[in-house]
């Protein structure tokens, strides 16, 4: 099954990262055989099964509602790229 | 014997003695890196100056009469396991710089036990790999043939434990990330059962698969560090609530009463000649030790567990990895117009190839249209691979097969070709796939192809022993009545 350039890119916009020209081509032609592959899965009956999320499933993890204190705000903002009063910094989304 | 070979157990002997200090030890560990990490590149970081502190209190201590098993045994934890205030990189450029402002709750419980971290194991990036070439910082190379791989993904703590660079390391294991290259350094790698260990602090791959495991010398130092790590932690929700019991006390030399089931699909085609006689071997060698073995099991799903890990892997890590973006912590690219062309920017240039694939397959597995052909189908199969490990079991205790296909292969070889590196996880993924616990332990030397620089004993094979999701310890069990049947584990590689 092969995956178009536009679809290489609209994807990658999906996710919002941009990509080379080269890494477009390569990963055109990457993605395509291994979605290939992935077509082995159609040769199987999945009639009446039902999917599995998570192996161990735990329903409804409960914790009391009790205040508790949370990491200083200057200790998470350390790593920050940017950071302003407490906060951290973007471009301006809105003009 | 050099002290740096010691076993957790051995050394821990000796520190109780006092015949050795945890000062004494770490240095000797820290020669040893020293002398050979340049050729094996097993770290990140090497936490030369934290390790001597750390000794020094585990020294303390030990005097007061307050040691566990593991107080002043030196450690490598991979780079996905937050230290609190020592760079936990992923093996990423977008992680370079990061320091975790907590622990891990993993790294907790090891400090809680008298940790002395020498470093931080190099690993593939984000733990997406089979090789550990995806590590965004260099390769690290087999200690047993400097021109092959380890493994991976987490290839450093396996070369790292096998080159003596440390006495134990903790990795973790998605799809065989901790069996894998266990099996191809030769050392014992356990990936416990799904909700076990919490990862609480572990960054995340993809959740429903991810489990935190021990690296080790031999199964009793595997034992010892699953009693630190195992057990329940309330920040991780998927984390068992269940009593951990003392593994030391599986540690039982015969093998009276255990059913072995030997599963024909995982002798996959294009296995090694001689790994599928190492492991056809180690069984036999159960079966004397009075394991009953059943070598007509079928789980003939097992063929689909590879196309249905790289849908469910990726679309996972799709959603975990959309977290960098630039604005709260990594690597951010300012030189766009926008915030979004900044966050665009930001990905491109702070996520490297193999990470970058996994994206797109997991977003586009996941974007509309597709959903149900990709996603929906791949948790159907991994429904009906649960049903047959459960079948199994029911006449199994464990089931016994190869972990790799091959043993180490060339640094290089299928990095052009993510197919065949895919592949290569083909005997470790089902047990992701049903959050069942398995161990990779050493069974044997297939002699190294042309042009191996080792020239030694040839290359490391492991075998993998398997049982139903919380039933670790008849895994310990088995493991180590043949690990001290044989003296595989007992082979050291030449650096």
């Amino acid at each position: 099954m092969a995956i178009t350039r536009e679809e290489v890119q609209h994807v990658a916009m999906l996710f919002r990262m941009s990509l080379s020209e080269e890494e477009i081509a390569r990963l055109q032609q990457q993605l395509s055989q291994i979605i290939d592959y992935f077509q082995i899965l159609q040769q199987i009956d999945t009639e009446g099964i039902p999917p599995t999320s998570h192996t161990f499933s735990l329903e409804n993890v409960m914790r009391a509602d009790e205040p508790r204190s949370s990491y200083p705000t200057e200790d998470i903002l350390a790593n920050a790229p940017l950071s302003e009063g407490g906060f951290f910094r973007v471009r301006a989304v809105l003009e | 014997m050099e002290l740096y070979d010691l076993t957790i157990h051995e050394a821990a002997n000796r520190l109780a003695r006092r015949e050795l200090s945890s000062r004494e030890l770490t240095q000797t560990v820290l020669d040893r890196i020293h002398q050979v990490e340049e050729r094996v590149k097993t770290y990140v970081t090497v936490t030369e100056e934290l390790a001597l502190k750390q000794a020094e209190e585990a020294d303390k201590r030990i005097t007061a009469g307050d040691a566990a098993p593991l107080t002043g045994i030196p450690a490598a934890i991979k780079d996905v396991i937050c230290t609190k205030g020592v760079p936990t990189t992923c093996g990423s450029r977008m992680l370079e710089n990061f320091l975790p402002p907590y622990q891990a709750h993993v790294t907790e419980r090891l400090l809680d036990a008298g940790l002395v971290m020498v470093g931080k194991a190099n690993m593939d990036e984000f733990a997406m790999g089979s090789s550990t070439e995806n590590s965004a910082f260099h390769p690290t190379h087999n200690p047993w043939d400097l021109e092959r791989v380890p493994g991976g993904s987490s290839g450093g703590s396996a070369a790292t434990v096998a080159a003596s660079e440390c006495i134990y390391a903790l990795g973790s294991d998605t799809g065989g990330s901790i069996r894998q290259p266990a099996s191809l350094c030769g050392v014992v790698g356990f990936k416990p059962t799904y909700g076990r260990v919490s990862r609480f602090g572990l960054v995340a791959f993809a959740s429903s698969l991810d489990q935190i495991g021990p690296l080790t010398k031999d199964v009793t130092d595997c034992a010892l560090v699953m009693n630190v790590i195992a057990g329940h932690d309330k920040r991780d929700a998927t984390c068992a609530p269940l009593d951990v019991p003392d593994y030391t006390q599986s540690l039982i030399p015969d093998l009276k009463g255990i059913r072995i089931g030997v599963p024909q699909e995982y002798f996959v085609e294009g296995m090694d000649d001689d790994v599928r006689a190492s492991v056809e071997a180690a069984v036999h060698k159960m079966e004397e030790l009075g394991a009953e073995v059943d070598w007509q099991v079928s789980l003939p799903s097992t063929g689909y567990a590879l196309a249905c890990y790289y849908i469910i892997a990726p679309s996972e890590a799709m959603a975990n990895l959309a977290r960098y973006d630039g604005v709260k912590y990594g690597y951010s690219d300012m030189r766009g117009d926008s915030m979004w062309r900044n966050m665009e920017l930001t990905r491109q240039h702070g996520f490297g190839d193999e990470v970058k694939r996994r994206i797109m397959l997991g977003t586009y597995a996941l974007s509309a249209g597709y959903y149900d052909a990709y996603y929906l189908k791949a948790q159907k199969v991994r429904t009906l691979i649960r049903r047959e490990f459960d079948a199994a079991f029911q006449r199994c205790d464990v089931l016994v097969t190869p972990v790799s296909p091959t043993p180490a292969f060339k640094l290089g070889e299928k990095v052009a070709d993510p197919l065949q590196m895919y592949l290569s996880d083909v005997c470790t993924i089902p047990q992701n796939i049903a959050g069942i616990p398995a161990i990779s332990v050493p069974c044997g030397f297939a002699p190294a192809g042309g042009g191996s620089a080792s020239g030694g004993d040839g290359l490391p094979v492991g075998v993998q022993i398997m049982a139903k999701a919380f039933d670790e310890p008849t895994i310990l069990r088995v493991a180590y009545a043949y690990e001290q049947a044989t003296e595989w584990h007992k082979a050291r590689p030449k650096l």
